[in-house]
């Protein structure tokens, strides 16, 4: 009966989903309030039928009630609790339910707090996050069907991929969920805003939390997607360029460009119609992510179960909403007023060449992504690109950003004066040059790109702590007013420092463990004793576990550097009755200078152990780094402008921006 | 209209229609390297338990047959055995396994669970066999001509589809060429 009451749950939010689509921007257009008045309950409600699914399917789950096909072919009884509700989303039909209980979300949440909204443009932009819903009903209601029974219910489920029985992984999908389904907001206000014909200060400063919102969310999606890979596929890479991966990150690329130029339109009052473009290839690229994922266009390791009649759906669904959006961004983005004027070298200036190269970036990864379906359709021939494509074209991108990152921020808005700017950044320049002869000194011999990589990283985090200390007269002012100014600075500056400072973390995690990984492919007898790094790595020997489902052969390894006891390192290689699969444990002793990472693979024919041994200097960096970034972003959105009532206030001192400018 | 707001959906376009014509194609279908090349020189010990082995002259004594590599750890394997067995039953072509990195018990109890389809069965325990013949997924199937040619290679479990319209045709057509 749950399932039913799940299913028909769906039905009925589809049917709000369309009324909700139709009637709101029928009556703003004709200025009908009760017509109006709809878009709010019905996106509430709308919300609690999702919910409503959501949990049906999660108690058929918790249960195990393999009754339902869902649960028989992705869950099993003897899963921890922890998996068997986290199985809900490790699946094609499950993780669809988690989409539109996300994007129903965030409708329900601008509803709610979105109370400062002009009534018509919250009615419009619920209308249309509305009609997205209505393509996500369809598809699951027509195509796959997460509650559909199976007689007579089998026995036992048939597991979970096992290499998905992860915490790191279980908790990976919501979050990139909700960064799509969060840069679903920003469409939606970009397509409410060319039906109004109006793009203002105010329209960026609602639609930045969101966009801001979904930014961090995709980052902690991406950052544990890349964790997860580097622990758990026992390659010690942590980045593939694999389709699925770029999937996600074309939309960060071009998500972190609209977050800059947002704040272009909001003090600045231009550069509206690139915003506007941006919003809508944002999530665009967010739809074709799914697309790419579940039709099986492109082969992949992590795609799920591909189905062409799925991928003819969610195509057509693409074409229609970006399509549509793209035409009426053609029609009405002629007719947006540009606003500010400015000179190349100024802030707006430098936010410019800031979208320009991540927009090139995504467009890189875009065609190293799509070119192998391209060739496929034209001329028949099956070709993959792979990593060296991307480190070509993608790394020299990235040189020009991070060098401008620091100068950016230092620039005033409409004219800005580079000399002056590169003179605040003199202790950043000294850093900079000691850090290159430092890495020299301690990598002599090694890589000279690495050496300039790990100075760009000093760069940027010095001059990100420049500019803060500029900001509140660190050293020019007594330290108690330096403090009062550091209190009262907003908070999207502090955000901005942290994560500008958290980019520089991974950039030095990525060059450190690019350059200077050590990297050992042996077969080790028990006895047996590898140097690795500075280290020595004893092989001890192997026995055999069991663990909750599935049995192990586990390797002991002690690590010792100079004959004294480092570590002990137990990796496992693991093998899963239901479905049967083998998954590799590594054992890894992260530390903030590098990690020791061990593999155990097979055994070999001649009695021995095919062993791993990696040494990664600064790897952690890369999702510590990122993680500062998010931090960034949470400081930056309980900025007061982004709080409920905040910005009535904010528009009574509206020439503010300028004002603050001058600084 | 500005060329430049009308760059976006006719950007956009292209895409789709790539997009819509990459969802007729078949990403299962990577050619093999091997297709009209010989098959690799190896002669390996048979499956425990079974009599027969396999080698590459026993592929050029001029009957066609089907090499199918399996593994007892592998789930799809399980998925087109029926059609092997009905295969092997109907004598309607020699089938002959290729048995790719597996423990010897393991192969032995599979093989008696679940049915023997195979007339010879090579154990390629370290799996080289498998790395010449450009396994890179089990199951895979090829047909052989009587003269140890490769004619055709099949990714995947082999499903009642697939028997009619690409594997027993690529046999009758070899038959009829030889």
């Amino acid at each position: 009966m749950i399932p039913e009451l799940g299913h028909y749950a769906l039905v009925l939010a589809l049917a709000v989903a369309l009324a909700q689509s139709v009637i709101p921007l029928v009556g703003a257009s004709r200025s009908l309030p009760s017509w109006i008045a709809v878009a709010r309950p019905a996106a509430i409600a709308q919300f609690g039928f999702v919910a409503y699914a959501f949990i049906a399917l999660m108690i058929s789950y918790v249960i195990s009630d393999f009754s339902v096909i869902n649960v028989a072919e992705n869950s099993h009884t003897q899963k921890p609790m922890l998996y068997k509700v986290t199985g809900l989303w490790g699946n094609h039909e499950g993780s669809l339910v988690l989409w539109v209980l996300m994007l129903a979300g965030f409708g329900a949440a601008v509803a709610v707090f979105g109370g400062n909204l002009p009534p018509t443009l919250r009615a419009r932009v619920l209308a249309v996050q509305a009609a997205i819903g209505v393509g996500f009903y369809l598809f699951i209601l027509l195509t796959s069907n997460p509650f559909a029974r199976l007689l007579p219910p089998p026995l036992e489920g048939r597991g979970l991929n096992p290499l998905l029985q992860d915490p790191g992984l279980a908790f990976h999908p919501p979050f990139l969920y909700a960064g799509y389904v969060g840069f679903s907001m920003a469409f939606s206000f970009a397509v409410a805003a060319l039906i109004e014909g109006r793009v203002d200060p105010a329209w960026a400063r609602w639609v930045r939390p969101w966009t801001l919102a979904a930014w961090c969310a995709l980052t902690v999606g991406i950052a544990l997607g890349s964790w997860w890979a580097y622990y758990e596929l026992g390659w010690g890479g942590w980045w593939f360029w694999d389709p699925v991966e770029n999937a996600s990150f074309m939309p960060w690329l071009l998500g972190t460009a609209l977050l800059h130029t947002a704040i272009v339109v909001e003090k600045r009052d231009a550069l509206k119609s690139w915003t506007i473009l941006l919003a809508l290839l944002t999530f665009a690229l967010s739809l074709l992510g799914t697309f790419l994922v579940r039709s099986g266009v492109l082969t992949s390791v992590h795609a799920f179960a591909t189905d062409p009649e799925r991928g003819v759906f969610i195509l057509a669904f693409l074409v229609l909403v970006v399509g549509s959006s793209l035409v009426l961004y053609a029609i009405r983005a002629p007719s947006l007023k540009t606003g500010g004027l400015f000179q190349p070298i100024s802030r707006e200036g430098a936010l410019i060449l800031n979208n320009l190269l991540l927009a090139t970036a995504c467009a890189t990864v875009f065609v190293g992504t799509m070119y192998p379906l391209f060739l496929d359709a034209v001329a028949e021939t099956k070709v993959s690109v792979g990593a060296p494509y991307f480190n070509a074209t993608f790394g020299p991108l990235m040189v020009p950003l991070i060098a401008t990152m620091a100068i950016g921020p230092l620039l005033p808005w409409k004219r800005g004066d580079l000399g002056g700017a590169l003179g605040r950044l003199k202790i950043a320049f000294a850093v900079t040059a000691a850090v290159a002869l430092a890495t020299l000194y301690f990598a002599w011999g090694g890589p000279v790109l690495a050496v300039f990589g790990m100075a760009l990283a000093a760069w940027l985090i010095v001059g990100a702590a420049v500019e803060f200390a500029d900001r509140i007269r660190l050293g020019r002012a007594p330290a108690a007013e330096s403090w009062r100014r550091a209190l009262s600075l907003p908070r999207a500056s502090w955000g901005m420092s942290i994560a500008h400072a958290g980019m520089g973390l991974v950039v030095m995690g990525i060059v450190a463990t690019s350059a200077w990984e050590q990297e050992r492919l042996l077969i080790m007898k028990p006895g047996d004793r590898a140097a690795l790094a500075g280290y020595d790595v004893t092989f001890l020997g192997t026995e055999t576990i069991r663990g909750p489902n599935y049995m192990a052969a586990r390797g002991r390894y002690e690590v010792s550097r100079a004959g004294a006891f480092i570590a002990r390192m137990e990796p496992e290689q693991r093998s899963y009755p239901t479905p049967p699969m083998q998954t590799s444990e590594a054992a890894i002793r992260p530390r903030p200078d590098a990690d020791i990472y061990i593999a155990i693979g097979e055994p070999a024919e001649s009695g021995g152990w095919a062993t791993r041994l990696y040494h990664k200097p600064l790897v952690h960096w890369i999702w510590f780094g990122s993680f500062v970034m998010v931090a960034g972003g949470l400081v930056s959105l309980t900025d007061r402008r982004h709080r409920v009532g905040a910005p009535a206030r904010q528009r009574a001192r509206a020439p503010a921006p300028s004002a603050q400018a001058a600084e | 209209m500005r060329l430049g707001t009308v760059l976006p959906i006719a950007i956009f376009a292209a895409l789709a229609v790539a997009l819509g014509v990459g969802l007729t194609l078949n990403p299962r279908e990577i050619p093999s390297a091997l297709i009209d090349k010989p098959v690799p020189e190896f002669d390996l010990p048979p499956v425990a338990g079974k009599p027969l082995g396999l080698a590459s002259r026993d592929l050029k004594a001029g009957e066609v047959a089907l090499v199918n590599v399996f593994a007892s750890w592998c789930v799809a394997c399980r998925e087109e055995h029926p059609l092997l067995m009905e295969l092997a039953r109907t004598k309607r072509v020699a089938v002959h396994g290729l048995n790719y990195k597996d423990a010897p018990s393991d192969a032995q109890r599979w093989l008696a669970e679940w049915g023997d389809p195979y007339a010879r069965a090579g154990a390629d325990r370290s799996g080289r066999v498998g790395i010449d013949f450009g396994v890179y997924g089990v199951p895979e199937t090829f047909v052989v001509d009587g003269h140890g040619r490769i004619v055709l290679k099949h990714i995947g479990p082999i499903m009642p589809a697939d028997l009619e319209t690409k594997i027993l045709p690529a046999v009758a057509k070899a038959r009829a060429q030889r």
